[in-house]
């Protein structure tokens, strides 16, 4: 069998394939999902209005977009800390509910104090949850070299029951018998920014996020240091740099900031713990983190695209009943087909026997 | 003694979906690829099968066809970490999440209207050591349960180790460089390594909807497949030492579910049994993996020049 | 009868021309020098012919007939075998499985017989090793028989040997010349890759010597010397940094006293290693690879924490110190391997600000503008052809271990170690690195210089300490060191009065 699919590296990208990628990509992705829209028993033209179009042309469904985003874009920059770091913290997921129940439960307590101090508490309880939760694996990667990606992924299902036992124990709600935790105080909840919408502070958090993380990354000696360690390991450690400890603290830090992601989303849209608090926000992270080239501003690009796509999959799956799971699979699509027309950046495919 | 030989007995039950998937992933990462996109592909093999034997009416005809649907998954996470060369952890990842959606989508579109879970009639339990003590409950398996421990497991490690292909994708996740060198394609074995390891763990997510539970539910996989891979760096890339990880892990899991039969009034919830599992083997990980032999070249995308 | 051709051959990467329309062919049964320096296309040019390129230009004939060497699978299939520098072998598998990779009959793989079947082809071809023990246990010189081993049993008619005695001691090479010389009256053709004009002289009936991409000429052994093929080869009439004799050596500023550590697998790597290197003093190591020099460097890198034993610099106790302590202790450290030292995706200023980045720090916010300007003077002063933006990773070999060199000298250590500065560099480039360490004698500072490259070693030091087998096996002024004493005592066959 010889190859029938050859890559080879070409040094300079011509300028013309540099300015199609983004359009490749997205073509690819739809032409690829429209299948599956056809398979829906739909017309793949109306469904990309609706998906693409609709959300973007009335106020109330632009300010769901940003409310999908801002999971996104925390999630996203969470990732990015980590993976910037050479750490591969796949355990967003699983500390977004660290911090979402930090969040129901120090939500309870805060019912006296002012609204500015109970969201800083909470936000505080909420970072340092997701820290906790990513201790473990981020120990024993740099204390024993257990594979980070693997205790991450696995300590995700963990969380996954912690959450199911609390709300069928301790927090199930008391009145109704769902399982769902009580409603946090009236303090906790974030202020929304505008009337007769979802959009909250929580947005306004997630962007703050991303500039801290700009800023982090490009203009601080940690940051430089995180990019070293991420970027060549035993050339950090020879430049003096400890490359363990800051590994560790790029993993806390991830972990924090997915749990602020767990804060926004109890505070900012449930005011309860529920079982399907995220849709899979730890794992959209890794995907948002990617396409972003793991560039605050890229990420904040990616979140809020990918929040286009999950508010137009909702409207899609309620205007023409196809399900809504479409959102995943046309977001996933894109992943793999930037991943692949990435590579013509670097590398003229060749297509047959040589 | 009778509660043990049930335990046993659930034990190899629970093991064999994790086990046929773990050695799915011990080729591929023998072959230099970290497959993660194994979650998805279970999930993806448990709903094809399940889908194509509602439709069929035959279980077998499922089990194959989720079988290649797993052999195609297998092609497109070699598509990307084989011949484009892309990063693995992320293409992986990007694959359990594209499977994972196409198998709800799908899920949606067919069974959505019904008001109640659609199941089948599973794979019947067989007992061929009827009359004989221990044996006979020990014995009361599903004939893929026999399949995967008396027939895949020596074969996935007489393949590895007694046969030429084996030879070349053992050297392959050491020294692709030295593979080339040899005249041997290195993309061919890899390609060949995840395609073994597509089907084995779609099959695993098969045998979860086929026999396990005779139906498909959302949280069918629910990281066993993360747990898979745990179990192949605890087991050295071996097939039998993989093999007798899923034992600890399965027989964890087994433990659990009997202890919530018993109906115990305990003063912990049962979630705690639930999450057990996940955490011995992260226990098992950091005691075995602490001086693991990662294959050299795994992770590695493979150029010439 | 010439049984191979090589015609016009061409090949470009990126802009470098790595190969220029070179001729080159190969008498049957003859051995016959690839010679020339680092970066002159040698290798190039055979990686094209066993198929690991593809030139973008010329001819290769086999025997006469034109062919295609598309992989490889086709150089064996037409009978050529190729031991490359890094060694093609997988070390998990043993030395049988890997002699058989590729070229097993049928889908079983029998152990028994295909141990047996390499035990006799290894009996026949004079490479005796055992077939059932793994790669990974075997030293570098019986690993290198395996290579001959596993191209042989290709039946391979020529066989490539890309600088063979790198790694091996001078007993072992005399080994290898004698194998080779029985194999060529068994009708062997031998392309042997070097750039060493001793040994073209000692075993090969003709050189092809390589200047740049091109092919300069191709002359009979018996009809040259050493200074002719070093005129060709270097293009210029000497060539080479000499010391100065005006050695002083002041007050000791590192000391090791008894050093001992272990390898990545846990097994004694040095043993009880006693040093000391002194102010205004080239001290260097010379031994064959894989004595313990990596781990010497780790250890006074801050990489590696010996098992035993005390590190001192200027009397005070670094013991275990890390990377950045023993900075600040005036230890300027260049990494062994340059591509490991560099942070490959970053940018060159940055990669040159890392090893002090609270210099470049004003009110917790990073100062980008000092950091250029710094990368600015280092450029300048250590003449790097780069910009201060560009990414680390596109530089030149040469270029990058100027990027080391700077961001360590300009620091003004005290003490400098330097393990393998000039592997893998050109001449310009080698002898400036040479010129830098010797300037930094001048200055007063203490060099370590770890080299397997002996004349490298009697070239630079002032005192030479040989290592075997992780210990320090002698030390010798310079002025009483030869190659021979040097070459017996790096085999372990012996041993000088050790005087720290």
């Amino acid at each position: 069998m010889s190859r029938w699919i050859t890559v080879e590296k070409r040094e300079t990208p011509p300028l013309g394939t540099r300015l199609l990628i983004p359009l490749l990509a997205l073509g690819g992705t739809f032409l690829l999902t429209s299948g599956l829209i056809l398979w829906g028993h739909a017309n793949p033209l109306r469904a990309y209005y609706y998906f693409l179009i609709a959300p973007l042309s009335s106020r109330f469904s632009l300010f769901e977009v940003l409310v999908s985003a801002t999971p996104l874009i925390l999630t996203g920059a969470s990732v990015t800390f980590a993976f910037s770091g050479g750490y591969y913290n796949i355990g967003a997921e699983g500390q977004l509910y660290a911090g979402a129940i930090a969040a129901a439960g120090v939500g309870l307590l805060v019912g006296g104090l002012p609204v500015p101090l109970a969201i800083l508490v909470l936000l505080v309880s909420g970072f340092l949850a997701g820290m906790a939760w990513a201790w473990l694996p981020a120990w024993l990667k740099v204390r024993w070299a257990v594979d980070e990606v693997v205790t991450t992924l696995l300590l995700n299902s963990v969380m996954a029951y912690i959450v199911s036992a609390l709300l069928n124990g301790p927090w199930r709600d008391p009145e109704s018998g769902w399982p769902q935790s009580p409603e946090i105080a009236a303090s906790a909840h974030l202020p929304k920014l505008a009337a007769r919408s979802r959009l909250n502070l929580g947005f306004l958090i997630a962007v703050l996020t991303l500039i801290v993380l700009w800023y982090v990354l490009n203009h601080t000696a940690f940051g430089l240091k995180l990019r070293a360690v991420g970027l060549g390991k035993s050339a950090a450690r020879f430049a003096g740099i400890p490359v363990e400890r800051t590994m560790f603290a790029a993993a806390l830090i991830s972990g924090g900031i997915a749990g602020i992601a767990g804060v926004c989303e109890v505070a900012g849209i449930q005011y309860h713990l529920i079982d399907a608090l995220s849709a899979g926000y730890g794992y959209t992270g890794i995907i948002i983190a990617t396409l972003g080239g793991l560039n605050a501003w890229g990420v904040g690009a990616a979140a809020l695209f990918f929040g286009l796509i999950d508010t137009g999959a909702q409207t899609v799956s309620r205007v023409l009943g196809v399900p809504v799971y479409l959102g995943e699979v046309t977001q996933a699509t894109m992943l793999l087909v930037t991943l692949a027309v990435l590579l013509l950046q670097h590398y003229r495919i060749r297509i047959g026997r040589r | 003694m009778e509660f043990i030989v049930s335990l046993l007995t659930a034990t190899l039950r629970v093991a064999t979906s994790i086990l046929l998937a773990a050695i799915g992933e011990t080729y591929a990462e023998r072959a230099g690829v970290l497959n993660l996109g194994i979650e998805g592909t279970m999930f993806f093999g448990a709903f094809v099968g399940f889908y194509v034997a509602d439709l069929t009416g035959s279980l077998w005809i499922g089990l194959a066809v989720a079988v290649l649907s797993g052999i195609i998954a297998g092609l497109l996470m070699a598509l990307f970490s084989v011949t484009l060369g892309v990063n693995q952890h992320v293409s992986g990842l990007g694959l359990t999440l594209l499977l994972s959606g196409l198998a709800l989508f799908a899920f949606r579109l067919k069974y959505g209207g019904r008001s109640t879970p659609p199941s089948i009639e599973p794979f019947p339990l067989l007992s061929p050591f009827r009359g004989i003590p221990i044996l006979e409950t020990l014995g009361e398996q599903y004939l893929l349960t026999y399949i995967t421990f008396l027939v895949i497991v020596p074969l996935a490690w007489w393949l590895l180790y007694h046969t030429d292909f084996g030879l070349k994708v053992r050297a392959v996740g050491e020294n692709p460089e030295a593979v080339d060198a040899a005249g041997v394609d290195v993309y061919r074995i890899r390609y060949l390594a995840l395609v073994i390891a597509g089907g084995l763990m779609a099959a695993g997510g098969a045998f979860l909807s086929l026999a396990q539970l005779g139906a498909f539910t959302h949280g069918i996989v629910s990281g066993r497949g993360w747990v898979a891979i745990a179990l192949v760096i605890f087991g050295n890339w071996d097939p039998f030492k993989v093999t007798l990880g899923s034992l600890i892990f399965g027989g964890t899991f087994a433990l659990q579910l009997r202890l919530q039969a018993m109906g115990l009034q305990l003063p912990i919830p049962y979630e705690t049994f639930l999450a057990l599992p996940y955490l011995v083997t992260i226990a098992a990980l950091v005691i075995a993996g602490r001086n693991a032999a990662y294959p050299a070249a795994l992770l590695k995308p493979y150029r010439r020049e | 009868m010439k049984i191979i051709e090589m015609r016009g051959i061409t090949k470009r990467f990126a802009s470098l021309v790595a190969n220029d329309h070179v001729d080159f062919d190969l008498e049957r049964g003859e051995i016959h020098a690839l010679l020339g320096e680092n970066g002159a296309g040698k290798t190039t040019l055979m990686r094209i012919l066993y198929g690991l390129y593809r030139p973008d230009e010329g001819e290769i004939r086999v025997e006469g007939r034109p062919v295609t060497i598309h992989a490889p699978k086709d150089a064996i299939a037409l009978g050529i075998g190729m031991v490359t520098q890094h060694f093609a072998l997988v070390p998990t598998l043993t030395v049988a499985e890997n002699v058989v990779l590729g070229f097993n009959e049928g889908f079983r793989l029998d152990r028994q017989r295909i141990a047996e079947e390499v035990a006799e082809a290894a009996r026949r071809f004079g490479l005796e090793i055992d077939p059932a023990v793994q790669v990974g246990h075997l030293s570098v010189g019986q690993r290198q028989r395996v290579e001959i081993l596993k191209a042989l049993y290709r039946h391979a008619r020529v066989l490539i040997l890309d600088e063979p005695t790198a790694v091996l001691t001078p007993q072992e090479v005399e080994a290898l010349f004698a194998t080779l010389r029985r194999l060529q009256h068994e009708g062997l053709s031998v392309i042997f890759i070097t750039h060493k004009l001793a040994e073209v002289m000692a075993i090969t009936d003709r050189v092809t010597v390589l200047r740049d991409g091109k092919a300069i000429a191709t002359v009979r052994t018996a009809s040259t010397n050493e200074e002719a093929l070093a005129r060709m080869m270097v293009g210029r009439e000497s060539f080479g940094v000499r010391r100065e004799t005006s050695a002083r050596r002041g007050e000791p500023l590192l000391r090791m006293e008894g050093i001992s550590a272990v390898d990545d697998r846990g097994l004694p790597a040095l043993k009880r290693v006693s040093l000391t290197i002194h102010s205004g003093e080239i001290l260097g190591i010379a031994g064959v690879g894989g004595n313990g020099q990596h781990e010497l460097a780790e250890v006074l890198s801050g990489l590696r924490r010996p098992t035993e034993g005390r590190l001192l610099v200027e009397g005070r106790d670094m013991t275990g110190a890390s990377p950045a302590e023993l900075n600040a202790a005036g230890v300027g450290r260049i990494p062994e391997d340059r591509h490991e030292g560099i942070v490959g995706e970053l940018s060159v200023a940055d990669n040159m600000a890392l090893e002090t980045l609270p210099r470049f720090v004003k009110k917790g916010r990073l100062d980008r503008q000092a950091i250029i300007a710094h990368a600015r003077r280092l450029i300048e002063q250590f003449q790097i052809k780069a910009r201060p933006t560009d990414r680390a990773k596109t530089l030149s070999g040469g270029n990058m271990q100027k990027l080391l060199l700077a961001r360590v000298l300009s620091r003004k250590p005290k003490v400098v170690i330097a393990p393998q500065p000039t592997r893998g560099l050109d001449i310009g480039a080698t002898d400036y690195v040479r010129s830098q360490l010797l300037a930094q004698r001048e200055r007063g500072a203490g060099v370590l210089l770890i080299s397997e490259d002996l004349d490298e070693i009697l070239a630079l030091s002032d005192r030479i300490a040989v290592i075997y087998e992780g210990e320090i096996v002698g030390i010798l002024p310079a002025q009483e060191a030869d190659v021979e004493r040097l070459g017996l005592m790096m085999a372990g066959a012996a041993r000088e009065e050790v005087l720290p």
